[in-house]
């Protein structure tokens, strides 16, 4: 059923979309490019369950009383929220689609490394998504997403293992992935394409590689260890058996600190791509950037303990946890002062992209400065546990990685499919999201700092005011992530083709043409420049 | 108060000003950095836009010595929250020595609380006003975290061991108590509320309620009960060790390390003792995992705690016998 068309000159008109067809020729591609769409495919409907646990979530707090659903219900939407967005869509969202889609073609390489490799990984990411899914729709996990011991092993009578083990399982496939880049970007860099020269998109995969190959096994272990002390009473955490509660929690935040970089870092290189492109002008302070990345990925994995701070680990232990907290933020401030200083005497462009990046800077400035109340001790007792954590990590996980994740697909949407969607229509969707997100989520910040824990199915009156605006802020979200799932479908179909090179930008993959053919380029090319150079202009090209 | 909408949280503690000081510090420095990147960023994208057509004349490239101001700036700043945020902290933790303890469990979905004259109570805490009030936390079951916004303290219950906060409230009425670590489908539920009396009505309430004894008489009785006192007596050639005068003080184990008979090494030694042998005695003490509740455990320490060292010293002589624990209440003298 499928024709493999092979041409010693290229067939202009065959390209990675076309160049075969069927079902088959989908589930066994090898391609990059294709596996990349597969993994959009599974997280847009992760993303979609996900978001319709948090609208469930936003109506049911309307009302002091929680008068929409039940309290387990409630504790099991949380869990489900939590879950999903994090394991099932978050982590994997910009690395295995537009890592997988634009690293090989960013560095001028064929494929990546290990093309069968890449390939299993979306096998491993379904099943064990399907698993945790399953377990979450299917009566559902209570624990939430931290799985705290002794309450997830000793107490819960939901499907934590189920859950947990599919949990488990998509670990692996991040750390295929992880294996994937660091070799491809390693051995298949294109010739003169030197690490000082690499975009800083791919610095970025690499950091985050390294924290998937050295933090995944340890949420893995871990969860294994919480699934063999519930399943067979082997006393590992619960006290009751003669095990350490706070053992779990140090070995789950060793992980899951540095997933949130797993989760920012990405974007973080997606921004420099959109920012240069955009202002026209080389990125400020290009190796303060590539550093910043690979600071951020190592420091990240000793700060884990200040989520602990009221916990019960002891004072001087919290002292340093919070100590090295604030050095992470340097990295971080260094990213947001280079990137505004990018645009001066650039030629700036507010195209959707541009606007989802400005947006991505604006959010995650708030994010991490709002991370100084949680580093800081004497605060962070305070605000531990309450709605200002809800809203900080949101605007890191929400208003940083997917408004990167938003503004790389619009960026490279065009490259992806070779279409074009409608461009106002894509500003308007940028701003919906940047308003109605910070109409959901700052009100948060007050709560928490009034005292409102997190987690919480009913709360007292005087918190209704605030948690109404932060449900009509949730409303508005929702339409501006709704929209561009709606026009984006639209141009695939009917979008106006697009040229090899839609933005003008300087990038290996905008030198191919647009979808790319299934082996890349038709040479391989030669890299004579450092990255961003827009010194000279440069020309759409409409065939590669 | 509780009820009343507000945009600022009711201090109602000695440390919550201090906290709130820096947390308005915290707010006043993101926002003169947030708005400072936002206009920057506007000026830049206005100024510089496309359209006004020019010849473009790219920077870029960076400058060290402006990379170097935005590191050492933001590097100066947060080093200086970190030691604000660090000596308050600390303040946080160290409780003074003149304050009166009460015992708090947590289980699902309740706060139970037990002040030292006996006095219980459930969701509900009196203290006084002006007075440090240490808490000794712990849970029944699993993590609980008792939090009081007003006073802007928080403090995890832990089941299997003991941790403590501290606060001195210092305006009366009624505020919340929250749950603060999700504990379950009622967690919620787990709230109730801390209420601020004056000392002389806090005397009097102390001293009213159902008389359930003290919780000194109440762990003399369990330790009779229990049959501690045949082996832990005051005498020499004793099964096991003295416990008079022995809190808070060190203690050689058997293993060669030296601890601090602190809550947490009682609780121990009481749940698990073959962990925490003294040096000098045998193996030989039954655990009383299981035997005793949370509470039961609480007035067995306030009562270890109040025996006194004996005026003649020389009582924790060498092992005896080693046989089996005998279950029998032997009546030695109290040190």
């Amino acid at each position: 059923m499928t024709e493999t068309v092979v041409f010693e000159a290229r067939d202009p008109e065959v390209n990675y979309l076309n160049a075969d067809y069927g079902v088959r020729s989908w589930l066994f591609t090898k391609d990059h490019k294709r596996i990349g769409l597969l993994y959009l495919a599974s997280i847009t409907v992760f993303f979609g369950l996900g978001g319709l646990a948090a609208l469930m979530i936003r109506l049911d707090l309307l009302t002091p009383a929680g008068d929409l659903v039940g309290d387990d219900t409630y504790n099991k939407l949380f869990t489900m929220h939590g879950v999903v967005m994090i394991f099932l869509f978050l982590i994997p969202s910009i690395p295995a689609v537009i890592g997988n889609f634009a690293l090989p073609l960013m560095i001028g390489a064929r494929d990546l490394a290990f093309p069968r490799l890449n390939l299993a990984s979306w096998y491993i990411f379904n099943i064990g998504a399907l698993f945790a899914a399953w377990a979450l729709l299917a009566g559902g996990i209570d624990t939430g997403w931290t799985f705290y011991t002794p309450y997830s092993t000793m107490s819960s009578n939901s499907n934590v293992l189920s859950g947990a083990f599919g949990a488990f399982v998509t670990g692996f496939s991040s750390i295929l992935t992880g294996v994937n880049f660091i070799a491809t970007i390693h051995r298949m860099r294109a010739p003169g394409l030197t690490w000082g020269r690499l975009p800083l998109f791919v610095w970025a995969m690499y950091a985050t590689s390294i924290i998937f190959i050295l933090g995944t096994p340890v949420i893995a272990i871990t969860l294994l260890l919480m699934m063999v002390e519930r399943a067979f009473h082997i006393g590992l955490f619960d006290p009751a058996l003669g095990g350490d509660p706070i053992l779990f929690q140090h070995l789950f935040w060793f992980y899951s600190h540095p997933a949130v970089y797993i989760m920012i870092l990405p974007s973080m290189g997606v921004i420099s791509e959109i920012i240069t492109c955009f202002s026209r002008n080389r990125i400020f302070g290009y190796s303060f950037i590539a550093a910043s990345s690979i600071a951020i990925a190592l420091i990240g994995f000793l700060v884990w303990g200040h989520h602990m701070f009221v916990s019960g680990q002891s004072a001087n232990a919290s002292l340093i946890f919070s100590l090295l907290s604030f050095f992470v933020a340097i990295p971080s401030a260094i990213k947001v002062f280079n990137w505004t200083a990018t645009l001066y005497r650039g030629s700036v462009s507010l195209q959707a992209p541009m606007v989802y990046a400005l947006g991505f800077i604006g959010l995650f400035t708030i994010g991490g400065l709002t991370g100084l109340f949680l580093s800081t001790l004497a605060t962070d007792v305070h605000l531990h546990d309450t709605y200002f954590v809800v809203a900080h990590f949101h605007y890191i996980m929400v208003g940083g990685a997917l408004m990167g994740y938003l503004g790389a697909i619009h960026f490279w949407w065009p490259k992806m499919t070779g279409r074009l969607y409608n461009e106002t229509l894509a500003r308007i969707a940028a701003i919906i999201v940047f308003l109605g997100f910070n109409l959901t989520f700052f009100p948060q910040f007050v709560l928490g700092f009034l005292g409102m824990p997190r987690r919480y199915h009913v709360y007292p009156d005087e918190f209704q005011v605030l948690n109404v605006f932060s449900t009509a802020g949730a409303s508005i979200l929702g339409i501006g992530y709704l929209l561009p799932v709606l026009y984006l479908i639209w141009s695939m179909r009917y979008g106006p083709k697009s040229e090899a090179n839609h933005w003008g930008a300087v990038g290996l993959e905008w030198q191919t043409s647009s979808p790319p053919p299934t082996e890349n380029f038709d040479h391989t090319p030669v890299v004579t420049s450092e990255p961003y150079d827009y010194s000279e202009p440069v020309e759409v090209k409409r065939v590669a | 108060m509780i009820g009343r909408f507000s945009l600022l949280p009711e201090q109602a503690s000695t440390v919550a000003g201090q906290v709130d000081a820096l947390y308005f510090f915290l707010v006043a420095l993101s926002a003169f950095f947030s708005v400072m990147i936002a206009v920057v960023l506007f000026a830049f994208a206005i100024r510089y836009r496309r359209s006004r057509a020019r010849e473009v004349v790219p920077t870029g490239g960076g400058f060290l010595a402006l990379e170097l101001t935005w590191t050492i700036i933001p590097f100066i700043l947060v080093m200086i929250i970190f030691g604000w945020g660090a000596r308050v902290f600390v303040t946080m933790r160290t409780p003074p020595d003149d304050a009166m303890q009460v015992y708090v469990v947590g289980k699902q979905w309740m706060w139970k609380a037990q002040h030292i004259e006996g006095r219980r109570e459930i969701n509900e805490l009196h203290v006084p006003v002006g007075r440090p009030v240490k808490l000794l936390l712990t849970s029944e079951d699993v993590i609980h975290s008792f939090y009081v916004p007003a006073f802007r303290v928080k403090q995890d219950a832990v089941p299997g061991r003991y941790t403590s906060m501290w606060f001195e409230a210092d305006k009366v009425g009624e505020y919340h108590l929250f749950c603060a670590e999700f504990c379950g489908t009622a967690h919620a539920r787990m709230i109730g509320r801390i209420v601020v009396m004056e000392p002389a009505e806090f005397q009097n309430w102390l001293s009213g309620g159902s008389g359930s004894g003290d919780m000194l008489a109440g762990g003399e009785k369990l330790f009779e009960q229990l049959g501690c006192r045949s082996c832990h007596q005051a005498e020499t050639g004793a099964r096991g060790p003295t416990l008079a005068g022995l809190f808070n003080k060190q203690v050689q184990l058997a293993d060669g390390r030296t601890v601090v008979a602190d809550d947490a090494y009682l609780r121990e030694a009481i749940l698990n003792p073959q962990a925490a042998v003294v040096a000098g005695y045998q193996p030989i003490m039954p655990t009383f995992k299981g035997q005793v509740s949370e509470e039961s455990l609480l007035q067995l320490l306030i009562y270890i705690k109040s025996l006194q060292a004996p005026k003649v010293a020389g009582a924790d002589a060498a092992a005896g016998s080693g046989k089996a624990h005998a279950m029998l209440p032997v009546h030695g003298g109290q040190g």
